[in-house]
């Protein structure tokens, strides 16, 4: 064990990339602000939402990674124990990108009143009879409740993971006592997680953050399609970083079995999105109702066909026909590739469900999106190592350790 | 059908069978198969058995569904017979996925499970010829076929001196044949087994 490289360092590259992306991030932040946040109503609304959209796509791709841990440590899963700090330490981006997303929802609400955003901030959404049965839900304090609590409590029991993961380092836990006892405590605090995560990812939380854009529209998919979304992107964005510290030498124990499971995991849930896409989709066109397709409208045939047809492309046809084959999930260089492409389909995929209800005439999408994105890619490169570099790569006394050393897929 | 000799060598013990399992290949003997109780994991591996094609065969299966599938739907509502449902388009592209993806799944199961069928030559009234009725309890049954240049007692030897606990010769029928279990002459339980 003492031979094994488990300390983290930050590489000076890796910094200067950070920060680098981090200074384009804030550069097109301002030079937006300042060319479009100042502009009229409607450019206004194209920086805010672009910001918005960016958030929360980062933060939930980000607390994708707990969701990860919490579901594999609630199925008794052995196998990702030896990279298992990595998604700890992606996680930990989740109060960081959760401020931000809330100061910007909050600023949406209850600073700018932005209708053009949240229709059912305006006026005549009180006597519109559609919105005025939404308003128990779709209101500017329940909002605020809903969001402060769904994001406070992903960052206080994704917390608690993380502490009861660092009793791992402590060879107090050697034997089968504590084991079992750190095992029971790790299942209960997972338990908690997922429920609460059940109750806003799941659920309610892309409800009032994005569908609600278009306040008339409802699908009951919206939810799970999120989800599928950042949780597809988050086990690339783990993939990533695996591959990253495995070519830094880091992570002996993690080899191509660990890769070939993550592997599996973005091949099924591209799958799965499509799943969810096509089941939105499909019944949306048979029943052709008009208040149901008008989403669709600007996205299939309006000026969003090219986005919304290059999102199935990269999001399933990629995945589907590269990451079929066994050989396919376990080269690293082909992995990386499909990791980048589906972290970029989803990202994509996250603009067009905002931006295609916020600017309708014409695509945004252009270097304000890809500036802020370089922000939160590169806060998440600056983060993510510094978490690393806190903590032993291996959780060393981990009841599973073995398991996960000797996997086999 | 060609009767072969064989040397069978049985172990008791995974942790013994895996280095046996390379020690006979290493010293240049053909391992005609290891019968186990259950599936023992990269025992594919230590054995030099290629990867299995089945997934190949899956994928080849599945297009052909989806093809059919597409190409018969396709060709029944535009040319064939066109209907006007709900007032959509003939071609009606998303209403024909769930039919496309279930033939897919369709012929890719079926397709595997029988292609599976093939390689392990299983079928109703194939029969094989049984090492050892142990091998589907508690014994690993190493088989090695024996060529021209074997020597017998030697490979006995060997296969004693790499912890096999029970070592016998058998001239039996390497291919499958057609039969009864219930007719057959000479039950497995009854099968005289020289023990070296």
């Amino acid at each position: 064990m003492a031979s094994i490289r488990e300390q983290f360092e930050i590489p000076g590259k890796m910094k200067t990339w950070a920060l680098g992306l981090i200074a384009v991030g804030v550069l097109a932040m301002i030079i937006g602000l300042v060319t479009k946040g100042m502009g009229d109503e409607h450019e206004k609304t194209v920086f805010i939402g672009t910001l918005m959209y960016n958030s929360l796509f980062f933060m939930l791709i980000c607390n994708a990674s707990m969701f990860f841990i919490c579901a594999t440590t609630l199925a008794m899963g052995g196998w990702q124990v030896v990279f298992r700090r990595i998604p700890e330490a992606i996680s930990t981006l989740v109060p960081i990108f959760g401020g931000i997303a809330w100061v910007v929802l909050m600023y949406i609400v209850f600073i700018d009143h932005n209708h053009h955003i949240y229709h059912w901030l305006s006026e005549e959404a009180k006597t519109d009879h559609i919105l005025s049965g939404k308003l128990g839900f779709l209101n500017p304090v329940f909002f605020l409740i809903w969001t402060t609590l769904a994001i406070g409590l992903w960052i206080i029991l994704g917390a608690k993971m993380r502490k009861l993961s660092s009793e791992a380092d402590e060879a107090a836990l050697r034997g089968e006592e504590p084991g079992k006892s750190f095992v029971w405590r790790n299942t209960v605090s997972a338990s908690l997680f997922i429920v609460w995560f059940a109750l806003t990812v799941g659920s309610t939380v892309p409800w009032l953050w994005m569908m609600s854009i278009d306040a008339h529209w409802y699908s009951t998919m919206y939810s799970w399609y999120t989800f599928a979304s950042s949780f597809v992107a988050g086990m690339s964005l783990i993939a990533l970083f695996v591959i990253y510290l495995k070519n830094k030498g880091y992570l002996e124990y993690t080899n191509q079995e660990h890769l070939h499971d993550i592997g599996k995991f973005m091949f099924a849930f591209s799958i799965f999105w499509t799943y969810l896409w096509f089941s939105q989709y499909m019944l949306i066109w048979y029943a052709n109702i008009p208040e149901e397709t008008i989403y669709f409208k600007t996205r299939v045939q309006g000026p969003y066909k090219g986005l919304f047809f290059l999102n199935l492309i990269i999001n399933f046809v990629c995945p589907i026909l590269i990451l079929m084959k066994r050989s396919a999930k376990r080269n690293y260089t082909l992995m990386t590739f499909m990791a980048v492409l589906i972290i970029f389909g989803h990202w994509i995929d996250f603009h067009q469900m905002v931006m295609g209800s916020l600017s309708k005439e014409h695509v945004t999408l252009g270097w304000l999106d890809f500036g802020i994105a370089a922000f939160f890619i590169g806060m998440i490169i600056l983060f993510t190592g510094r978490a690393l570099a806190k903590k032993p790569l291996v959780p060393k006394y981990h009841p599973f350790l073995k398991e996960s050393v000797i996997h086999h897929t | 059908m060609a009767k072969k000799k064989f040397v069978v060598g049985c172990f008791d013990d995974e942790a013994v069978l895996f280095p046996a399992v390379k020690k006979v290949r290493t010293a240049g003997y053909k391992i005609h198969d290891v019968y186990t109780p259950f599936p023992v994991h990269g025992l594919d591996h230590a054995m030099g058995l290629r990867e299995t094609s089945l997934h190949t065969a899956g994928f080849i299966y599945g297009i052909t569904g989806t093809t059919t599938a597409l190409s018969c739907i396709s060709w029944i509502f535009t040319k064939d017979w066109p209907l006007n449902i709900g007032g959509k388009p003939h071609f009606a592209l998303p209403a024909w996925i769930p039919i496309t993806f279930e033939l897919t799944v369709l012929f890719a199961a079926v397709g595997m499970v029988l292609t599976f069928c093939y390689l392990c030559q299983l079928a109703p009234f194939v029969k094989k010829h049984h090492f050892h009725a142990r091998a589907t309890d508690d014994l690993f049954v190493m088989v090695i076929e024996c060529t021209a240049k074997t020597n017998e007692a030697d490979l006995q030897g060997f296969l004693n001196s790499i912890g096999a606990k029970e070592v016998n010769v058998q001239e039996a029928e390497a291919d499958w044949w057609f039969g009864r279990y219930d007719q057959e002459q000479q039950l497995i339980r009854d099968t005289k087994v020289e023990v070296a």
